[in-house]
């Protein structure tokens, strides 16, 4: 038990090879979660956060290679597993929770069987056993009435109670790390907040250590202790939550938390949405990753890309902030306005 | 209320959905016609020893010719005297077996194509894949004829060259389903569980084929009966003395000005037997199709 966290990861570098060339989709990516910790990777659609997770859970789709670094799980470096180890390992001490909970259940056999199916792929458990734990996992996950939805095919099933079964299922066998794929992404806004609530109890009673990745900045400030923002496949700012939240040290971040619609904003006042559009992943452009973008960019920013540095009590990656300026909501004249 | 939860789940029921003969009839009468055609088609190849008035291949010169409705022989007898209708029912007997081993031979082979090829994809699907072109690229009876030619004329040889025309197309199809079943995200689910991908392939892509192969199963028997009729027609399927329709057709159509009944009451075997298996298929599709359900 000689490890310091549940999950490290290490200077992560995962490739795709595609037809146009290798595409570095994760980039030296660190991170790490203790047990009964909630830990949010945020970050537009291609940042390479979902890359991470199936990373971690080494499910890569086949032109996916982990090229360079460490994944510590319980002190066991993952990368060097064999794909039978991994099987051992998915869905005993990690599991894995999918976007869109409609497909996310077979539509061939009944619910219970499915939540079930863990048990008996890992620990042999016969099928009436198995279902007799899928129930109760129902009624834990706030499923009504369980014995009977346990009977039911998942045609019978509402999205958000998918999303339960769904977690459910990762449930089955008392993981030590649940790692959510949008989770919430394809429910609406009140089944949202009961699945968000239904992760945050079990995580508070369960000590298990949750990865939630989002692009829904409310649903990370909602339950996570700490979060990562991804861009471009690099990890360009993290802290605890509300630290991040109120004094964001990367402009990346500082343009997310702003293009939030606010309800207390002045009449009229038009949405200010980032500028540009996020980086062709196979034409980076030089220096820090979201210069282009950038209304703080100086000179620097084009040449040297910035390490991941702490910053007024958590850690950034920009060279604006990292030499002593703040990112006020007054950036450089001339760009960010047309 | 329950106390305890296993006896509870002990009465989940966790087999497949059970829908009910009378319900399936209500809501599919089509279904249960073709279904009762078509067991009835076996039925009659079944009891064919029993249930024939005579010897199919007894030959009787002095009643050669007779015509449908004559006594003793309700459909007539052949040239060489044989009763027609005991041929006819004794066909069935060829024909049916000769449809079930070609489309198992088809199921089995395009199958696991399929399956290989959809799920693993890579250099395995390109390789299959350009296989199946190469069978595609013959039109399916001639590409038949050439196989039996090859291997030579008899009932064996005929099941084999059908199921092997029927290859490329339970290779597509299934390959298409598990295609689409890859990309749901129960699979991904079940793997990010640690299930094995044979695992996966057993408990999760297969049963999800089930239905449209069903399908495909019944449309190609059809197709397979026709296939064997055709070439027994050409002498490449049964041979002399055995009663088959194709055969039958054949032999019958050198008296097709005189006596067409010798061609016209195989043939219509044949009809009606392709018929009711296509009639299955199809509603067989409309019934299960989840689109149409209402």
């Amino acid at each position: 038990m000689a490890f310091t966290h549940l999950l490290e990861l290490e200077d992560v570098h995962t490739d795709l090879s595609l037809k146009q060339g290798v595409l570095r989709a994760v980039e030296g990516v660190s991170l790490y979660v203790d047990a009964g910790e909630t830990l949010g990777i945020v970050g537009e659609s291609g940042s390479g956060k979902s890359m991470t997770a199936l990373s971690i859970m080494r499910l890569l789709p086949r032109s996916g290679r982990i090229a360079r670094g460490a994944i510590r799980f319980k002190g066991r470096d993952l990368v060097g597993f064999s794909e039978d180890e991994m099987e051992d390992i998915r869905g005993t001490e990690m599991a894995m929770i999918f976007q869109d909970p409609m497909s996310s259940l077979n539509p061939v056999y009944r619910s219970g069987w499915q939540v079930g199916e863990p048990l008996e792929i890992h620990r042999g458990t016969n099928v009436r056993a198995s279902l007799a734990a899928a129930v109760a996992l129902f009624k834990k996950v706030g499923i009504p009435e369980p014995e009977k939805r346990a009977a039911q095919f998942p045609h019978a099933f509402s999205g958000g109670m998918s999303q339960r079964a769904m977690i459910a299922m990762g449930l089955t066998t008392s993981p030590s790390l649940l790692i959510a794929d949008e989770p919430t992404t394809a429910l609406d806004v009140t089944i949202q907040a009961q699945i968000l609530d239904l992760l945050r109890t079990l995580n508070r009673d369960s000590q298990m250590a949750t990865i939630l990745i989002t692009h829904n900045l409310g649903v990370v400030a909602g339950i996570c202790d700490r979060v990562i923002v991804m861009y471009a496949g690099r990890v360009v700012e993290e802290g605890r939550t509300e630290d991040v939240f109120a004094h964001p040290q990367h402009p990346y971040t500082w343009s997310l938390l702003r293009s939030i619609p606010r309800l207390d904003a002045a009449d009229r006042e038009p949405l200010t949405p980032i500028e540009g559009s996020p980086p062709d992943m196979m034409q980076l452009p030089s220096g820090c990753k979201f210069h282009p973008r950038c209304p703080f960019a100086v000179d620097r920013c084009a040449k040297e890309e910035p390490d991941l540095v702490e910053v007024r009590g958590h850690a950034a990656r920009c060279w604006v902030t990292q030499s002593g300026a703040s990112l006020d909501g007054s950036p450089r004249a001339g760009s960010g306005a047309r | 209320m329950s106390t305890a939860p296993a006896l509870v789940a002990a009465e989940v029921p966790v087999g497949p959905a059970r829908v009910g003969l009378l319900e399936l009839g209500r809501t599919h009468p089509r279904v249960v016609l073709a279904g009762g055609l078509v067991l009835l088609l076996f039925l009659v190849a079944l009891l064919a020893p029993f249930i024939s008035p005579h010897d199919p291949i007894a030959v009787n010169a002095d009643n050669a010719y007779l015509p449908p409705l004559s006594p003793g022989h309700a459909l007539g007898t052949d040239e060489l005297g044989r009763d027609l209708l005991s041929r006819m029912l004794w066909g069935a007997r060829v024909s049916l077996p000769v449809a079930f081993v070609a489309v198992a031979v088809g199921l089995v082979a395009g199958g696991l194509i399929g399956l290989v090829s959809g799920y693993f994809g890579g250099v395995a699907d390109l390789l299959l894949m350009r296989l199946i072109d190469a069978l595609l690229a013959f039109p399916a009876l001639i590409l038949a004829i050439a196989i039996v030619a090859a291997l030579g004329p008899n009932l064996t040889n005929a099941m084999i060259a059908i199921g092997i025309v029927a290859i490329p197309v339970y290779a597509r199809l299934v390959r298409a389903l598990v295609l689409q079943l890859k990309q749901m995200e129960f699979i991904a689910a079940s793997r990010s569980l640690g299930a094995t991908p044979l695992r996966i392939v057993v408990r999760h892509v297969i049963p999800n084929l089930l239905t449209p192969v069903i399908v495909q199963v019944t449309l190609s028997a059809g197709f397979a009966i026709l296939a064997e009729a055709t070439l027994s027609f050409l002498g490449l399927g049964a041979q002399v003395p055995t009663p088959d329709w194709g055969q039958m057709i054949n032999s019958g159509a050198t008296f097709l000005e005189n006596d067409p009944w010798l061609a016209i009451v195989p043939g219509a075997a044949i009809s009606i037997t392709v018929f009711s298996f296509n009639l299955l298929g199809d509603s067989l599709r409309d019934a299960l199709d989840p689109r149409l359900r209402s």
